[in-house]
């Protein structure tokens, strides 16, 4: 589903992301994690082209990312994008929030957006919150919309970046509720996050980056119960003294 | 000092507080519509587009708006004589306008500017991460955002040019300020009607700079 090819990015002369290869299979889980500044987020955005990469090669569902050719709005159309802050658009209520791309993007007509956001505000449990600004919710809350707001474009893969990193830790839990839905869902996701019971519980894999590389790829158990890299013990040494 | 005569000048003052308030409207519209593209052009990637913007910019920020409604009085007929071949006629008012227009884009376009500037980056990834295009983007997303942001400031620049109109007495068009003028003449009262009109500035332009105000702490909650 998403196949990374000896990706590098440099900006000026610092070396980002030093020669990612990764595979995403459909229906599979990956948790992304690392130090800060190791180059996860970047990672994470050239899959839909937020950055731009380098060198080397994406592919997404078959069809390469990087190539000029390629329609980047159908492409991006098809990948769902969690940000960490949100980014739900202040001047819309929560359903214009969720139908706006799927009007102006896909055509859809609206009473078919309207009824599916509907849906999709159920599934988060914020249907009662659809006629709420966003500077009405808690983070929490506005987070649920923006993962509804992804899935309304009904995209192949969901992408998030540190989705809970800007909740307060009483909020954690809901949005990785529905993030859980998800996953068990079958939807193919790739995750920058530091929620290590989350990896543990859905991964089926966790790639940890440090300075721009992958430099272990494991599954959950492997990873947390017996990491090889110095710099991976390191960081899950630092996690638990937390 | 003899105020009663202004009573029966009233419809003619009335006429020319008429023309200043259509040409003042129009003026705003064009000249927003205009700096809002000047405002993409400046804020495009691309150096000419961003060079030919800034150079407009510039240009008509560094010339009296008093040179520039004399210059397309005369230039607009003789430019347009010159495209189609043939003597068109231009009124006062139309030339008036586009020089309005044209002046006033350039200080829009630098609020407009800095009010697509003032929408963080985070709402262009949104859209783009959601499908859009750029248009779409700023059209749906940040310009909306943007002119509620700046409404105070655009809003402010209008009264200013409600008080510029008044220029267009170097071409003979029969504004309010104008009207006032030749009516205190030709009644031997100049003192009298100009500090009428001068007082019908003032209560306009103050009156709407605190409906700004108020209208600032609103959107500011």
């Amino acid at each position: 589903m998403i196949k990374l090819i000896n990706v590098h990015k440099w900006f000026k002369d610092l070396h980002v992301l030093n020669g990612v290869n990764l595979n995403v299979n459909q229906g599979e889980v990956v948790v992304v994690c690392g130090p800060s500044g190791s180059g996860k987020s970047t990672l994470i955005r050239t899959i839909n082209q937020l950055e731009t990469i380098s060198e080397g090669e994406i592919w997404v569902d078959g069809k390469s990312v990087t190539d000029p050719k390629t329609d980047l709005n159908l492409l991006r159309a098809e990948v769902g994008f969690v940000f960490q802050h949100f980014n739900l658009y202040p001047h819309l209520s929560v359903l214009d929030n969720i139908t706006l791309s799927p009007i102006r993007v896909k055509k859809m007509d609206k009473a078919a957006a309207d009824k599916l956001a509907v849906e999709l505000l159920e599934r988060v449990g914020l249907a009662h919150k659809k006629d709420a600004f966003p500077a009405q919710l808690s983070g929490g809350q506005q987070q649920r919309v923006a993962i509804a707001r992804g899935l309304a474009m009904q995209p192949k893969v969901m992408l998030f970046d540190e989705p809970t990193s800007a909740l307060d830790p009483e909020m954690v839990g809901e949005v990785l509720q529905v993030m859980r839905d998800l996953a068990k869902s079958g939807m193919t996701m790739m995750c920058v996050t530091h929620e290590m019971g989350f990896a543990r519980d859905v991964a089926d894999y966790v790639v940890f980056v440090d300075q721009g590389q992958i430099v272990e790829q494991a599954t959950p158990e492997a990873f947390f119960g017996n990491p090889q890299h110095e710099r991976a013990k390191q960081f899950l040494g630092q996690l638990r003294a937390h | 000092m003899d105020f009663s005569q202004i009573i029966p000048a009233l419809p003619d003052l009335m006429d020319g507080m008429w023309l200043t308030l259509k040409l003042m409207v129009m003026a705003v519209v064009g000249g927003v519509v205009l700096g809002t593209v000047l405002a993409l052009l400046r804020l495009s990637s691309n150096p000419v587009l961003s060079g030919l913007a800034k150079a407009y910019v510039n240009i008509f920020r560094s010339v009296p708006l008093l040179l520039v409604i004399i210059w397309f009085y005369l230039a607009v007929p003789m430019l347009l004589n010159w495209i189609t071949g043939e003597f068109v006629a231009v009124g006062a008012f139309t030339s008036c306008l586009v020089a309005f227009m044209m002046f006033e884009a350039a200080y829009y376009c630098e609020i407009v500017r800095a009010g697509i500037q003032s929408i963080a980056k985070g709402q262009v990834n949104a859209a783009y991460a959601l499908g859009m295009t750029y248009g779409q983007a700023m059209r749906l997303v940040v310009l909306p955002q943007a002119f509620r942001k700046m409404m105070p400031l655009l809003l402010q620049q209008s009264i200013i040019l409600f008080q510029d109109t008044s220029l267009v007495y170097a071409v003979g068009l029969m504004d309010f300020l104008s009207s006032a003028r030749s009516r205190g003449d030709i009644l031997g009262l100049p003192h009298e009607f100009l500090l009428f009109a001068g007082l019908i500035y003032f209560v306009v332009s103050f009156a709407a700079s605190r409906g700004v105000k108020h209208l600032q702490k609103r959107l500011a909650v």
